[in-house]
């Protein structure tokens, strides 16, 4: 599924436009977005939840050739699978 | 050390204030939005955000691990999960 098979499917479902539908599906992402790159994290019951873990700077090394490199200090986002979407997911088999 | 969450009841604020859906219908075009996510999940889906990221349902196969208490060795069952891979677009925006 992508973004407009996801505008299609809500449109479907709640009998809205395809532009309501599009906009209500980009608020929610540019909100999410917005939040995760102000360092915040994001928790949906049911769904899930992302986090933001922030890493220090650290010596690292281009595995290619072996030089030592700086690794500037950076945050990456995680997404945590809620537990009971977590456990449905895993009873499909 | 607890920095604010965003949930479900900001989204719908939000969709309220911005959009001027009712505080109620905003409230449920969230929960919608969230359940057509999980159901296509549910299907064993994947789902592309272009600019956001994807969401995976992957396979993980058995494997033999070890109690790490006890020391004994187990098989662990096949099992499958979600992961989600940030789109390079997200990633740039959490590190600018």
């Amino acid at each position: 599924m992508n973004k407009s098979e996801l505008i299609e499917a809500i449109a479907q479902e709640t009998n809205l436009s395809h532009k309501d539908a599009s906009s209500i599906v980009m608020t929610i992402l540019d909100t999410m977005t917005e939040t995760l790159a102000a360092g915040e994290n994001i928790e949906i019951r049911g769904f899930g939840s992302f986090v933001i873990k922030e890493y220090e700077s650290y010596q690292g090394r281009n595995p290619k050739t072996g030089e030592v490199i700086d690794v500037p200090p950076k945050r990456l986002p995680f997404f945590k699978v809620g537990k009971e979407l977590k456990e449905r997911v895993d009873s499909l088999k | 050390m607890k920095r604010s969450n965003l949930t479900r009841k900001d989204l719908a604020r939000i969709i309220n204030e911005d959009l001027g859906f009712s505080q109620r219908s905003s409230s449920d075009l969230v929960d919608e939005v969230f359940s057509c996510l999980r159901d296509t999940l549910l299907e064993e889906e994947a789902i592309k955000l272009v600019q956001f990221g994807t969401f995976t349902v992957r396979q993980k196969l058995p494997r033999v691990g070890r109690n790490p208490r006890t020391g004994e060795t187990m098989e662990i069952a096949k099992r499958s999960m979600v992961t989600f891979k940030a789109s390079r677009k997200l990633r740039d925006k959490i590190n600018t």
